[in-house]
């Protein structure tokens, strides 16, 4: 008896040391995906500079990989060789990557932080948990941006997204992105469909010519976009009148780089961008990744993040300690997406939609862009 | 030209009619004209003008006489009208404007342009021989403009790569050096210049190492098989790279090699043997074997023959071969994108990332300095060719 007590206390000891060890055994090296530019750098600031700061000997390394991310972990899952530990990319990716099984699904109330507010973390993230393995970090916005000097004398400043269509008083070049996601909701929308209509127009046949119709419109006028930091690039050299991008690239050309352009908030198109952690990775490095996550998405880091780039916050609870920016010292709550002097009229993005129909709409959009 | 022909005389007695000094004159006055009409707007109206203006320059001048003064007019009275047109940056485009002109108009009065080519040419030869000189020209600057353009760009005082009304103008404020302080102050960026400046080197000693050693073996006319190996050997040079880059992913990845610094190395090494195979063969062809067999009668066995006597000899070979290895990995980016992981992000990585998700004019600094450092490998590689022809005797000078 006095043995077998014996045994069992030492027994739990060894259990509990090797829990110990285990709770311990965490790899000191992060390779982060993410998108450069200012995106990465207010990730940057918010999340990994206070954490690094906490935690001493560990390194975080940066690859600017989010645009492949997808490509990239199918290529790393069949070489049987994941060298990333957290990865960046927008919600409809994280979708895909999550069916694929590419993606580590997630118990969203174990492994986040409670609110500020003391709600559990799938209340204060909301409807905004749209796969079972997307953190999502912030709120951004697709919508355009004009050069008022460059308009014609005497048309009136634009206040629609069809102004992106109307090359009869607003002529000259214009800036999309190279995919039909956004491009051709707005083109239906400029067409006279309703609203709340527009992905079951979207979802036939007849539909999607017909956004492709309207699109072939302003065709020979308009530039295609691949990179988001090309739209304040085209315009800024006058090479077009107005352009789509998001919302923080135009923040940043207009606030930190003086650039004159207007913003045209009109039936912006919200999307999410957020972690997801690849399936398969080491111990080590899962139980390192696990840690920076839950500081990474807490209800102050996430309202830090808005400090260096004009992206809402995803956490409920973050939205009222929103402050300043950084070094230019404005008010950074105006120029949030989530406004509500901005968000007067906003088009809400249908994640289903595009996941059933993506590959077929994407393969007509191609293919329509090549004739 | 323009310096010498003052002192070359035409061809006795030869002298174009006025007709065609001042029809042709003309001509480019009308091109001239069209040009700078067109940046206001006026195409037509340049190029009726320009036609005019310009014939009745060349009339006028050449019936004065007076060509060292006309020449210099002709300057002045460029930059006057450019700098009423468009500024500083108009003057001095005016003053080579100017400058031209001058020279175009008495090149053909005194028909100078006759004067190097031989006499029996019909003037449709003779027009034949400057079309050819001009087409020539063009195709050159078509090649080398984007790099000019390149260079004043980096020197931009905003984050865009847009030439500025302030730079257009010359203004001080225009430019400045900010792009290149960002390069030499960045974290990213001097990391990636010290990856590169890592392995470039490193698999430069590799591909000279084994290429050397192959273009040897495979240059002695009892080796078996010598075309294949040679074909298998120089085939990353053939390969379209991104196929290498996929291969040697899946590849180095299954051996632990994928994203440390040993692979990327060996990665640039396989593609920059080609490189050095190819030159040292081409310089073992005028390697005189029987200095060898002279060596070996003298008693030196092969290893001190390779090192005192072939080795000197084909040495500038070796070291050009060596140099396109360099650049072949400090320019690399495909390769690196698939066997690297982002610890060994090299310059060209951080380029191709800064140009997609950031335009930022730091990339046209650093473009601006690899051009630099580009044009002086190459000329290093020209002055050792040359070294190499006059130590075989092929050439005298």
């Amino acid at each position: 008896m006095k043995l077998t007590k014996t045994l069992l206390a030492s027994a739990a000891a060894v259990t509990g040391i090797a829990g110990l060890a285990y709770a311990q055994d965490m790899s000191n090296e992060m390779t982060i995906v993410s998108w450069g530019g200012a995106y990465q750098n207010s990730q940057q600031k918010a999340y990994v500079e206070p954490y690094v700061a906490n935690n001493s000997g560990v390194s975080v390394t940066w690859d600017e990989s989010s645009n492949e991310a997808v490509a990239k972990l199918r290529a790393m899952n069949e070489a049987g060789n994941i060298t990333w530990d957290l990865v960046d990319v927008v919600a409809a990716d994280a979708i895909r990557l999550c069916d694929e099984g590419l993606a580590m699904e997630v118990d969203f109330n174990e492994m986040l932080a409670e609110g500020d507010d003391g709600s559990s973390a799938e209340d204060d993230f909301g409807d905004l948990l749209v796969s079972d393995c997307f953190i999502p970090q912030i709120v951004y916005s697709t919508t355009a941006a004009y050069r008022a000097d460059l308009l014609p004398d005497g048309a009136p400043a634009p206040d629609s997204i069809c102004a992106m269509f109307d090359l009869e008083t607003y002529p000259g070049k214009r800036a999309l992105e190279k995919r039909p996601i956004n491009n051709m909701e707005w083109a239906l929308l400029c067409d006279g469909v309703a609203k709340d209509e527009i992905y079951d127009v979207l979802g036939t046949e007849e539909g999607q010519q017909q956004a492709l119709d309207k699109l072939d419109t302003i065709k020979d006028q308009t530039v295609w976009w691949s990179a988001a930091a090309e739209p304040p690039q085209l315009l800024a050299d006058g090479e077009v009148i107005m352009a789509s991008s998001y919302n923080g690239r135009w923040f940043s050309a207009i606030e930190e780089q003086d650039q004159d352009f207007k913003m045209l908030w009109d039936a912006q198109v919200f999307d999410l961008d957020g972690w997801i952690i690849p399936a398969g990775l080491d111990e080590a490095s899962l139980n390192r990744v696990k840690d920076f996550v839950r500081f990474a998405t807490d209800t102050q880091r996430l309202a830090d993040q808005a400090a260096y780039i004009s992206y809402g916050p995803a956490r409920a609870s973050s939205a009222p300690l929103v402050g300043k920016h950084a070094d230019l010292g404005i008010e950074m709550g105006p120029h949030m997406p989530t406004a509500p002097e901005n968000s007067k009229n906003v088009f809400v993005y249908n994640y289903e939609f595009w996941a059933d129909y993506r590959d077929d709409i994407d393969a007509k959009f191609q293919s329509w862009l090549a004739q | 030209m323009a310096s010498t022909t003052e002192n070359v005389q035409p061809s006795a007695g030869f002298r174009p009619t006025t007709g065609f000094y001042v029809g042709v004159t003309a001509l480019f006055g009308a091109v001239f004209g069209m040009l700078v009409g067109n940046a206001q707007d006026a195409p037509l109206i340049g190029l009726i003008a320009g036609a005019a203006i310009m014939a009745a320059l060349a009339f006028g001048l050449v019936a004065s006489g007076q060509e060292r003064i006309s020449r210099w007019g002709m300057i002045v009275l460029g930059a006057i009208v450019g700098y009423f047109v468009a500024d500083v940056a108009g003057a001095i485009m005016g003053a080579l404007s100017g400058w031209f002109f001058g020279w175009l108009i008495f090149w053909l009065a005194k028909g100078r342009y006759r004067a190097h080519l031989v006499p029996y040419l019909t003037p449709g030869q003779v027009l034949w021989h400057y079309t050819f000189r001009v087409i020539c020209g063009a195709i050159f600057v078509f090649l080398i403009t984007p790099i000019l353009v390149v260079m004043p760009l980096s020197f931009n005082a905003e984050n865009f790569f847009t030439f500025t009304p302030e730079m257009l103008q010359l203004k001080p404020e225009g430019y400045s050096l900010k792009h290149y302080n960002d390069f030499f102050t960045n974290s990213d960026w001097q990391a990636a210049l010290k990856n590169s400046l890592l392995i470039a080197p490193a698999a430069t000693m590799l591909a000279v190492g084994f290429g050397t050693l192959a273009a040897i073996g495979l240059s002695q006319p009892t080796v078996p098989f010598r075309r294949a190996i040679m074909a298998i050997l120089i085939s990353p040079m053939i390969v379209p790279l991104i196929i290498s880059a996929a291969g040697m992913y899946f590849f180095y990845s299954r051996i632990g090699l994928q994203g440390t610094y040993l692979g990327v190395v060996l990665a640039h090494a396989a593609l920059g043997i080609p490189f050095v195979i190819i030159t040292v063969t081409a310089t073992l062809v005028g390697f005189d074997r029987s200095l060898t067999r002279a060596a070996a009668n003298l008693g030196a066995n092969p290893v001190t023959t390779f090192f005192t006597v072939q080795m000197p000899l084909i040495l500038p070979g070796v070291i050009s071969g060596g140099l396109f290895a360099f650049i072949t990995s400090f320019d690399e980016v495909v390769v690196v994108l698939f066997v690297g992981s982002a610890g060994q992000k090299t310059l060209p990585w951080q380029m191709f990332i800064g140009l997609r998700e950031q335009i930022s004019p730091t990339i046209l600094a650093v473009a601006t300095l690899l051009v630099a450092i580009s044009i002086l490998l190459l000329a290093t590689v020209e002055l050792l060719r040359r070294r190499s022809e006059r130590l075989r005797g092929m050439s005298p000078g």
